[in-house]
């Protein structure tokens, strides 16, 4: 029997290699310098590191993207799109020890044009549909956002402060903060609206419209109405969501981002967006749109409870060629364990004793 | 099965306050009001159920999606940094994060500071900002000892009126933060349970007190 996240891993490459994706594997090590350079990307800064034989500090890979990044061509007209299923290494807040956690994901990058944003967005809705019948896709534009939060006259260190309050619709102190800087009343609610307005998208569309006067804004909003009008019409728009506290880093995320969940998971499943400004970081040209499954995350809606074995035959005395004969005719019907002493935490159905080339019945709990 | 909200109330007396904000907003709960053992409690017809748990723990509840929402003190939230979202500020509960020392203390920077603290995260955000050398002593309770007793220089901790530093001869260096009761919520729940939820918000928002 196939686990839920197996399953989840092998239909979703099943998935993403019908777009024409393909596989990408990579090694357990990278060079340390590559995260290091791009800490605030990673989930958690905290990376595993030791010194190879030649000297060179390594890394065990908590991240894929920057892999894939470093590794992907950077010429004009071409676009590489790939999908990953790998162990990374990490540290969750809270805890104090590093996890390996298996992830799957793709990567669309090089000359992007609208159609590739939509398909990886559209293969995000796809991908929750594949694990679950409950699902949500929130879709957010950092592009959005970051006009809004540019327009407002608000220092540096206001808008970084403005991102996390968005991020946890935390009105109240953005207003606060917002007032305290002398910050225009018309522009504080439209701040607030990236709070006040999320759920459908026509009505949070047509409520943020009439607020947007600058141009990036309503470019941003533009795209966010285009890609929604064409996951609907691939059947997801009662699967999808308008939400501005799915915002990401500012410094490396510049267009759509999106966040998905599933229900019975307390965080999200999914996580992704378009991320050009990591790659100018980088020093390339071509713009680039992914995002990561944390299928390990499924093991929690796991049964729990062991499934009984068919039989278990217990044998004393040696071994005997005629009790490998038996065994075989019961693992052809089920499940059989063949022991020399009962096995504790194991439920069963029958149980059978070996004796002189004989099986008996000596307890039924079918 | 009908969808139920479940709400993690801190224990003690901000608990309390809070509950009485939840049934003045029209989410009562008779059976809370018994004295019993039970643990959970439930009004199926308002769609919600209530369960104590230690004021530090509300948040590690919501965000890992055992309460949809919660009332957990803002010390907590900076502390601990969960990923949640923070709906609205109750206006109660309300102290504030202070650093505080003996009467006659002059923060030289010739030395390391030694900070006593409950909140190690807060404290050393606090003073990295400043570029200030600590050295953080956690300790779990009586934080006032310690600069009496030559443990630390300076505490990091929660000041509601002030009269416990100053029986204790201690006085506010400075001031940190504010700090009141916020109303948390699981962002996956948010989402699964949006209705509901924000209903609940809206109706504690016409009870807090401006």
């Amino acid at each position: 029997m196939m686990k839920r996240d197996e399953q989840a891993v092998f239909a979703l490459r099943e998935l993403y290699e019908k777009y024409g994706y393909s596989r990408y594997k990579m090694s357990r090590f990278e060079e340390y310098d590559l995260y290091v350079n791009n800490k605030d990307f990673l989930v958690s800064d905290e990376v595993i590191t030791f010194t190879d034989r030649s000297g060179r500090l390594l890394a065990l890979k908590p991240d894929v993207t920057l892999s894939i990044i470093k590794n992907a061509p950077d010429v004009k007209g071409e676009t590489q799109k790939v999908y990953y299923n790998e162990n990374v290494y990490r540290v969750y807040t809270g805890n104090s020890s590093f996890r390996e956690i298996m992830q799957t994901g793709l990567e669309c990058i090089g000359d992007l044009g609208g159609y590739e944003i939509a398909e990886v967005v559209l293969l995000a809705a796809k991908s929750l549909a594949l694990i679950s019948d409950n699902y949500l896709l929130d879709i957010s534009h950092m592009g959005l956002i970051s006009a809004l939060l540019k327009n407002s006259g608000l220092s540096q260190k206001g808008v970084e402060s403005a991102s996390q309050y968005l991020q946890s619709k935390n009105s109240h102190e953005l207003t606060a903060m917002c007032i305290d800087e002398g910050i225009d009343e018309k522009e504080i609610k439209k701040l607030n609206a990236l709070i006040d307005y999320s759920g459908q998208p026509k009505s949070v569309i047509n409520s943020l419209n009439p607020l947007l006067t600058e141009e990036k804004e309503i470019a941003a909003l533009n795209e966010l109405v285009l890609l929604c009008e064409i996951l609907e019409k691939c059947g997801f728009g009662d699967r999808i969501s308008i939400d501005f506290s799915v915002g990401n880093d500012l410094k490396y995320y510049s267009g759509v981002v999106f966040k998905g969940y599933i229900e019975g998971l307390p965080a999200g499943i999914l996580s992704g967006g378009q991320y050009d400004k990591l790659l100018k970081k980088m020093g390339r040209k071509s713009k680039a749109i992914g995002f990561a499954v944390y299928t390990d995350m499924l093991e929690r809606l796991e049964n729990k409870s062991v499934s009984p074995l068919d039989a278990v035959i217990l044998y004393e005395n040696g071994f005997d060629a005629r009790l490998i004969e038996i065994s075989e005719g019961f693992a052809k019907d089920g499940s059989v364990l063949v022991t020399a002493s009962l096995p504790e935490n194991r439920p069963y159905k029958k149980l059978y004793r070996y004796e002189k080339g004989e099986v008996t019945l000596i307890e039924d709990r079918s | 099965m009908k969808t139920v909200v479940n709400v993690a109330l801190p224990k003690g007396r901000l608990g309390e306050k809070v509950y009485n904000m939840f049934k003045a907003a029209g989410y009562e709960c008779p059976a809370i009001e018994e004295v019993n053992r039970k643990l959970v409690f439930e009004n199926e017809e308002k769609s919600i159920r209530y369960f104590w748990v230690k004021p530090s723990d509300v948040a590690i509840y919501v965000e890992r999606g055992a309460a949809d929402i919660g009332v957990a003190g803002k010390d907590i939230l900076l502390e601990y940094r969960p990923d949640v979202y923070e709906l609205l500020d109750l206006n109660m509960g309300k102290c504030r994060m202070a650093v505080a020392a003996k009467q006659d203390f002059a923060d030289s920077r010739e030395s390391t500071l030694r900070v006593a603290t409950k909140f190690p995260y807060i404290a050393q955000c606090f003073y990295d900002k400043k570029c200030r050398d600590i050295d953080i002593i956690n300790l779990n309770g009586s934080i006032e000892l310690a600069p009496l007793l030559g443990l630390s220089d300076v505490i990091v901790d929660i000041v509601e009126t002030g009269s416990t530093l100053k029986a204790n001869g201690l006085v506010v260096v400075e001031d940190i933060v504010p700090i009141s009761a916020r109303l948390i919520a699981n962002k996956a729940g948010y989402k699964f349970k949006n209705g509901l939820i924000r209903n609940i918000v809206e109706k504690m928002a016409e009870q807090v007190e401006k």
